[in-house]
C-alpha cells in the first residue's frame, strides 16, 4: 500500500497516485495534492474546478470529462490547462480528492 | 403483437436483432431495425486500407445479407427518440411505436469540434481513418508521399478502438520501411493520455515497442487548433508540433439524434448501467456498443461480449423478472504491430491487461502483451468471423466474462 506524508499525517493512496480514502480529503490536503503537481497555489477559479469536480462525482459516482468541465463549470478549455497544466482532468481530480475519471479507456 | 424496436445496424445492432429473431416468439414479437445506410461496414478493416492491406471491397457488405426473414427494416434516418411517449421520428416522417427498445447507434468522428481541423488541408495533408473516405484518401495520398513528418494525433478520449491509434503507427513503420523510405518518414505519436495506452501495465509495454520502431512519443499533449498555414498542430498550452503528413483521430461522439433526444451524456453517449445495460433513465429501453456511457473500450469485441449479457437480461425483463446478468466490461483485442506480427490484449472494468497466455481451445493459445505471427493470424482471422458468426449472431469460442487463466498478475 503506498502512503504520503502531507500536513504531519500518512495518508492511503489507490495505484493511480489518488486519495484511496475520501473521508481524509479537506481543503488542506487539497492544496498539499496541488504541491504536489507543481500549483503552488490555489485561487478562486482552481476551487471553482475542485468544487464543480467534487459536485458531479457525488452525483455521478465519476469525476467529469475535461468536455464536461468546459461545458459546465464556467471555466473555458484554455483555462483548465492553465490552471491544471497537462491533464485538467485527471490532475483536478486528484486534488479534489477522487479517483482518476474512468472516462478514458 | 409486442413491438421491438432496434435503433442503428451496425456490429451491435445487427448482432442483436439475430439473436433476438432466434428466440423471441414469432407470434408474440414484431422486430423492427432502423439504419440511415445500405451497406455494412467492418471499420477495423478501415486501419489497412491506407497500407493496401484490404481494399473498399474487403470492408462492405450489404444490410440486406445479414437481416433474417421477417424482420420489418426501414431504410432511413432516425430524427429523434420520444422516450417518453415510446415512439421513434424517423426523418422520412415515419413514426415507429415500440414495447421495447435497443438502441446501438455507436459513435462517429467529429472533426468539426477541434478549431482548423477540417478545413482547407482536410484529405489534402490531413486525413483520417476512421471512415472508408479518409482512409481511400489516405491511401491515395500515401502512393506518391516522398516522406516528411507524420504525424499521429488522439484529439481526446474516449475514442473508438484505443489501440487503433497505435497499430496505425506500427504499420505507418513497415510500409515505408517496406517502400524504402523509412529513413525520410519521421513519425511522431502524439498523445493527450499521459502514455502511449490508457492503462499502466500496457502502456509501458507498447510504450516499449514505439521506441524500438523508432516512432516518438509525445504525451499530455491536448490538441487546441490546426494552424493550417504553417502546418502545425497548436496544444491548449501554445506547444506546437509540425507536420508534413497529419492523420487525426478526431473527437468521437454519439449520433446527433442522441442529442437531438436529450439523452446523451456531453459526447451524446447515452448513460447506460454498467452491468446490465439498461437505459439509467428509462425503464424499456436497453443500449449497447458505442453508443453507451459505459468506461470499457468502444469496440467490436466488447460488444460481442455485451450481446450475450444484453441477450439474457432483455428476456429477463420482458417475463417480468429483473435482470441479473452482468457484464463485467471484457475487452479483447488485437494489436497490428506490422512485418506480421500481431500484440493481443484482454482486460475488464476492474483487471487491466496483463502478459501471459491466453487459452482458445482449438486454435490458441495467444500470447498476451507479447509481439507474435500467432496474433497477427488472430486479427486476419477476426475479419472472417466478424462476417461468418459475430454480426449474425452465432456463438464465438470465446467466454463474456473475462477469465485470469494464463494471466501472470
Ligand atoms: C479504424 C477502426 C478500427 C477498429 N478496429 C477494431 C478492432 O480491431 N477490433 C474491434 O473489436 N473493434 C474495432 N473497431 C471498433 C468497432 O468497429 C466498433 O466498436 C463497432 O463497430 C461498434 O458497433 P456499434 O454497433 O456500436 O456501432 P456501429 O457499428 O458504428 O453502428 C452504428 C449504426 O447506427 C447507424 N446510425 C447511427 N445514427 C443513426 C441515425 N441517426 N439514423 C439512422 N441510423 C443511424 C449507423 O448508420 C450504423 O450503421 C474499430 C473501429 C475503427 C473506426
Amino acid at each position: 500500500m503506498e502512503t504520503v506524508e502531507l500536513v504531519g499525517k500518512q495518508f492511503e493512496l489507490d495505484d493511480d497516485g489518488h486519495l484511496k480514502n475520501q473521508s481524509d480529503w479537506n481543503e488542506e490536503v487539497a492544496k498539499e495534492f496541488a504541491k504536489l503537481e507543481g500549483i503552488e497555489e490555489l485561487n478562486d477559479r482552481h476551487w471553482i474546478v475542485i468544487n464543480f469536480m467534487r459536485k458531479v462525482y457525488q452525483e455521478k459516482g465519476d469525476a467529469p470529462s475535461i468536455r464536461r468541465l468546459t461545458k459546465e463549470s464556467g471555466v473555458d478549455t484554455k483555462e483548465l490547462y492553465a490552471l491544471f497544466p497537462k491533464g485538467p482532468a485527471k490532475k483536478a481530480a486528484k486534488i479534489a480528492g477522487l479517483p482518476k475519471p474512468k472516462g478514458c479507456i | 403483437m409486442k413491438k421491438l424496436v432496434i435503433l442503428g445496424a451496425g456490429t451491435a445492432g445487427t448482432m442483436m436483432l439475430n439473436k433476438l429473431h432466434n428466440v423471441l416468439d414469432k407470434n408474440e414479437w414484431q422486430i423492427t431495425i432502423v439504419d440511415q445506410h445500405e451497406t455494412h461496414y467492418y471499420q477495423p478493416g478501415f486501419l489497412f486500407i491506407p497500407f493496401n492491406i484490404y481494399t473498399c471491397k474487403d470492408v462492405i457488405k450489404p444490410k440486406r445479407d445479414f437481416f433474417p426473414t421477417g424482420v420489418n427494416v426501414i431504410n432511413s434516418e432516425i430524427d429523434k427518440i420520444e422516450p417518453k411517449e415510446n415512439r421513434v421520428l424517423l426523418k422520412d416522417g415515419q413514426v415507429v411505436g415500440y414495447d421495447q427498445l435497443i438502441i446501438a447507434t455507436g459513435a462517429k468522428i467529429k472533426p468539426e469540434e477541434t478549431e482548423g481541423l477540417k478545413e482547407e488541408l482536410w484529405y489534402k495533408s490531413i486525413f483520417d481513418f476512421y471512415t472508408v473516405e479518409g482512409a481511400c484518401a489516405l491511401r491515395d495520398f500515401f502512393k506518391n508521399w516522398e516522406g516528411g513528418k507524420l504525424v499521429i494525433n488522439i484529439t481526446e478520449m474516449p475514442i473508438k478502438c484505443p489501440v487503433a491509434p497505435l497499430e496505425f503507427s506500427f504499420l505507418a513503420d513497415w510500409f515505408f520501411t517496406e517502400k524504402g523510405i523509412r529513413d525520410k518518414v519521421d513519425i511522431q505519436f502524439v498523445t493527450p493520455l499521459p502514455g502511449a495506452f490508457t492503462q499502466p501495465k500496457a502502456s509501458a509495454i507498447l510504450g516499449d515497442f514505439l521506441e524500438k520502431k523508432n516512432i516518438k512519443l509525445k504525451t499530455e499533449f491536448g490538441i487546441a487548433r490546426v494552424d493550417a498555414e504553417n502546418k502545425k498542430i497548436v496544444s491548449w498550452e501554445e506547444e506546437e508540433i509540425p507536420f508534413d503528413c497529419l492523420v487525426t483521430i478526431p473527437t468521437n461522439m454519439g449520433d446527433d439524434a442522441i442529442e437531438r433526444s436529450g439523452m446523451g451524456n456531453e459526447f451524446n453517449f447515452i448513460p447506460t448501467d454498467k452491468q446490465t445495460l439498461k437505459a439509467l433513465e428509462y425503464e424499456n429501453i436497453f443500449v449497447i456498443g458505442d453508443a453507451t456511457d459505459l468506461p470499457s473500450s468502444k469496440a467490436g469485441s466488447v460488444a460481442h461480449f455485451q450481446a450475450d449479457i444484453l441477450l439474457e437480461n432483455f428476456l429477463s425483463v420482458v417475463e417480468g423478472r429483473e435482470p441479473n446478468e452482468k457484464f463485467d466490461g471484457h475487452a479483447n483485442c488485437f494489436i497490428e504491430s506490422g512485418f506480421g506480427k500481431g500484440i493481443l490484449i484482454d482486460f475488464n472494468y476492474d483487471t487491466e491487461p496483463l502478459p501471459g497466455k491466453f487459452p482458445l481451445p482449438g486454435v490458441g493459445p495467444f500470447s498476451l502483451l507479447e509481439e507474435t505471427k500467432m496474433n497477427h493470424y488472430g486479427k486476419i482471422m477476426f475479419r472472417w468471423m466478424y462476417w461468418n458468426f459475430l454480426i449474425k449472431g452465432l456463438e464465438l469460442p470465446i467466454e463474456s466474462q473475462m477469465s485470469m487463466a494464463g494471466k501472470r498478475a
